[in-house]
């Protein structure tokens, strides 16, 4: 024996204690889990109120526990138990804690002794190991607490940090991507089957995918079963509820069952890295799966009540989520528990970045007002092992805060940009009065953002909240009757235009009007300054048949018809040009706003509106035309040279004439996309443009846009 | 089935057979064969996985704790996996760290 020899060296390797066969000695506090150490595990829990705990021990998947054991009163150092177990198998244990303390509704206490809790820093859930398998209703711990390993091997894998600028971020749900037979992947709906799309991805152009959330959740939470045949029709789909923050959703891998979802999400995150795709997770810290005092008692209520949640002073939920309960984000041990999560996603996941589900929940004080100072914001945003993470706020919830553009940032956090999205449907459709702001959205929203630059807007116009794009040109309305909620839910305000018939039609020319109207929102996504965000099927036209709020489907409703690669391949291809236009021209990826001004020179200012007159765009509330110009000798403020870009819309219902600004040095307009042409002359190649035969001018017929651009004719 | 695991050497290479299902309760068993393979320095590390029905996570990081304890220098080969042993594999990612062949041919 050696004194290097790490299983007999040290004395604090044995144990003091004996319960019940097993050996313990006091822990360590930090850090809160479950964590594997020389000859044990670490158990490290914390409850202010909680007036004794005890650990329990299960065999996996068994419904009796194997053993409980109570943590010694030495074994509590401040608020937190924290106990050393050895000779534990962490292959076949799962864990969780009985804890004991006084049942005062109103005074914010709901200990139940009765209950066991789940580990809230749980690196891994068992419980729920295969996607809609019915679980067992009788076991008395539904999601159990595992231990997770530390050795994958990351084969020198680091986080791409990407530029914010150069992002293309593309929005998908990890099940909804390939479940679908059309996906032909082997491991359907899961973290497997989206790495096998990842060619995919690459030939799209996107290079960050944001993941809707991945965290452990119960897709049987508030499910709808059916009385006589047992089937269950609604599921918690989306997933936007949490169960634990820490552990990957078991049912998102082929290898579930087996517990090792976590080499398998890493090994997703490897090859999305290799291909040179960012990873994004969406988050949900505004609220958790327990629901209000109806809920069940997963682990937070049961394990400290008044600190994890907001409550009223009747010791009732606050609801600033809509779904029950808030979560007390800026309670300093929930921050804690928030920051050390991230970490853990970005230190152990290599995760590129967070999207945050109704961040301005994050904002707000233990009684819900808004913190004009929010220190759990402002530590995320100087956090040192997340400062080179991506932070996305979705900057309201459900209480009634609004703060696009105002959200606290810390000159650090982006925002989904829900004017943009506004702006763009209603000018899309032909509503009056919307020219002079849809220019300031394309530009980066320097109205919002003039000390942030454009890379704080995240712009998107469709999301998995609301129309598919292929819905929001087919429908005026909503049609959730799938929901089995009478069409109440979802929401309300759409802005957008079926073209003259509800829903499906064969007449060629609401057809060819829609499918323009596609491509002119993907121009206008594509073309704007700042982070163009898709949502995933779009570019294959994919339609939910009006429904726009599908969190509970897990139906073909949800799911990506891969055949529409096939059937839709002209809308794909048009996509797929625009997307590598985009990477091909930094001219439309500034990290700062322009100014308006020609500073480097070049004869033209690095922006510059224009309508059916160049240089005279028409900003009146009746304006349905608008055209912008990118000079591509400021292109990333005159630090790389690109060519220059010209961008026009009409969305009125007549043919207009545009004059074109004459190019200086003897360049040319070529034409890259039309939309008014059928494909595949709608578009083609990036660098492949085709010289514009009247230089004076372009036509442009109803409702389509036009990309051209600027370069010397020997180039064409 | 029993879990089994025989270790055999060769100049250059330590052969281990596995058999059965290698759950936790079978991983310290392959554990002790790593471990003894180990000790002869091989330049390749064979596991003949022909019989080998099922693998559990355990058996997962049992391969782990191969890679890491023969080191970078020592090849690791996985013979003969049966299908779901090597869907297994892949579908955790460890396939690039190993070579799987269907009969042991060294490269």
């Amino acid at each position: 024996m050696t004194a290097t020899d790490p299983g007999v060296g040290r004395i604090d390797f044995y144990p003091t204690h004996q319960h019940a066969g097993y050996k313990m000695r006091a822990g360590k506090p930090f850090p809160f889990g479950a964590t594997l150490v020389p000859n044990g595990v670490n158990f490290s829990i914390y409850s202010s109120t909680a007036t004794a705990c005890t650990l329990v021990i299960f065999d996996k998947g068994a419904l009796t526990p194997r053993a409980e054991i109570p943590f010694p009163p030495e074994f509590k150092l401040g608020d937190v138990y924290s106990m050393i177990v050895f000779d534990l198998d962490p292959e076949t244990l799962e864990y969780g804690y009985r804890m004991d303390g006084p049942w005062q509704p109103e005074a914010g206490l709901r200990f139940d002794e009765s209950k066991i809790l789940m580990d809230p820093y749980a690196r891994v859930i068992g419980g729920r190991d295969v996607w809609g398998v019915v679980p067992n209703w009788d076991n008395p711990f539904q999601h159990r607490s595992r231990l997770a390993f530390d050795d994958f091997d990351w084969e020198g894998d680091v986080p791409l940090q990407i530029p914010t600028e150069d992002l293309i971020v593309y929005e998908t749900h990890v099940r909804g991507f390939t479940k679908d037979p059309s996906s032909g992947v082997h491991f359907p709906g899961t973290f497997a089957g989206l790495r096998e799309k990842i060619p995919y991805l690459k030939q799209l152009g996107v290079n960050c995918i944001e993941l809707m959330p991945i965290y452990e959740f119960d897709e049987f939470e508030h499910a709808h079963v059916d009385p006589d045949t047992g089937a269950v029709t609604h599921h918690n789909y989306w997933g936007y509820s949490t169960v634990g923050f820490f552990a990957p959703k078991a049912g998102y891998a082929a290898t579930g069952a087996l517990g090792m979802q976590v080499d398998e999400l890493k090994t997703l995150v490897k090859e999305l890295h290799r291909a040179g795709i960012e990873v994004v997770l969406d988050v949900v810290f505004n609220h958790t799966a327990e629901g209000d005092h109806r809920g069940p008692s997963i682990s937070l209520r049961g394990l400290d009540n008044k600190t994890y949640y907001m409550l009223t002073p009747e010791g009732y939920y606050f609801n600033f989520s809509g779904t029950g309960n808030t979560l007390n984000c800026n309670h300093p041990v929930v921050r804690n528990m928030v920051l050390d999560c991230l970490r853990y996603w970005a230190a152990e996941y290599h995760i590129d970045g967070f999207r945050f589900d109704l961040a301005s929940i994050l904002g707000r004080a233990s009684d819900g007002t808004p913190l004009s100072n929010p220190p759990l914001l402002e530590a995320l945003a100087h956090d040192p092992i997340l400062a080179k993470c991506k932070l996305i706020a979705e900057a309201w919830d459900a209480g009634g805060l609004y703060q696009v553009g105002s959200f606290p940032a810390y000159n650090r956090w982006a925002e989904w940009n829900g004017k943009f999205r506004d702006v763009t449907r209603r000018f899309l459709k032909g509503d009056e009065g919307t020219v002079a702001e849809l220019a300031t959205r394309l530009a980066g929203s320097p109205d919002m953002y003039s000390g942030r630059g454009p890379t704080a807007s995240i712009n998107f116009i469709t999301a998995h909240d609301g129309f598919t794009l292929a819905d929001m040109v087919s429908y005026n309305d909503k049609h959730n009757e799938a929901n089995g909620e009478n069409n109440g839910d979802g929401a309300n305000d759409n802005n957008s235009w079926n073209g003259g018939v509800e829903g499906p039609t064969d007449d060629p020319e609401i057809l060819a009007l829609r499918g323009r109207q596609i491509r002119n929102a993907a121009v206008m996504l594509l073309t704007a300054q700042g982070v163009p965000m898709l949502m995933a099927g779009d570019e294959l036209g994919r339609t939910q048949h009006g429904n726009n709020n599908t969190y509970c489907h897990d139906t073909p409703l949800n799911w990506i018809d891969w055949s529409l690669t096939e059937k839709n391949a002209d809308l794909l291809r048009f996509f797929s040009h625009l997307l590598h236009f985009r990477h091909a021209h930094p001219v439309l990826r500034n990290r700062w706003h322009h100014s308006g001004y020609d500073y480097v020179g070049s004869g033209l200012p690095d922006l510059s509106w224009h309508g059916q007159q160049a240089w005279r765009p028409d900003w009146s509330p009746s304006s349905r035309t608008l055209a912008f110009m990118l000079d591509g000798k400021h292109a990333r403020g005159g630090s790389e040279p690109d060519q220059t870009i010209y961008v026009a819309f009409n969305t009125s219902w007549d043919t207009q004439g545009f004059e074109l600004p004459p190019l200086p040095g003897g360049e040319r307009w070529h034409v890259f996309a039309n939309t008014s042409m059928p494909s595949p002359e709608d578009i083609c190649a990036p660098g492949e443009e085709w010289l514009l035969e009247e230089q004076a001018y372009v036509l442009l017929g109803p409702r389509s846009s036009v990309i051209l651009v600027g370069k010397p004719t020997y180039l064409a | 089935m029993a879990f089994d695991a025989t270790l055999e050497t060769t100049p250059d290479a330590a052969i281990i057979t596995l058999s059965g299902e290698l759950d936790a309760s079978a991983a310290p068993k392959f554990r002790t064969a790593i471990e003894q393979a180990a000790e002869s320095s091989p330049t390749r590390l064979v596991l003949m996985m022909q019989n080998l029905d099922y693998m559990a996570s355990a058996g997962l990081r049992a391969l782990v704790f191969a890679k890491q304890k023969m080191g970078s220098g020592v090849e690791l080969y996985v013979i003969g996996a049966q299908e779901a042993v090597a869907e297994t594999i892949e579908l955790t990612g460890f396939q690039h760290s190993v070579t799987m062949q269907s009969e042991y041919q060294p490269v």
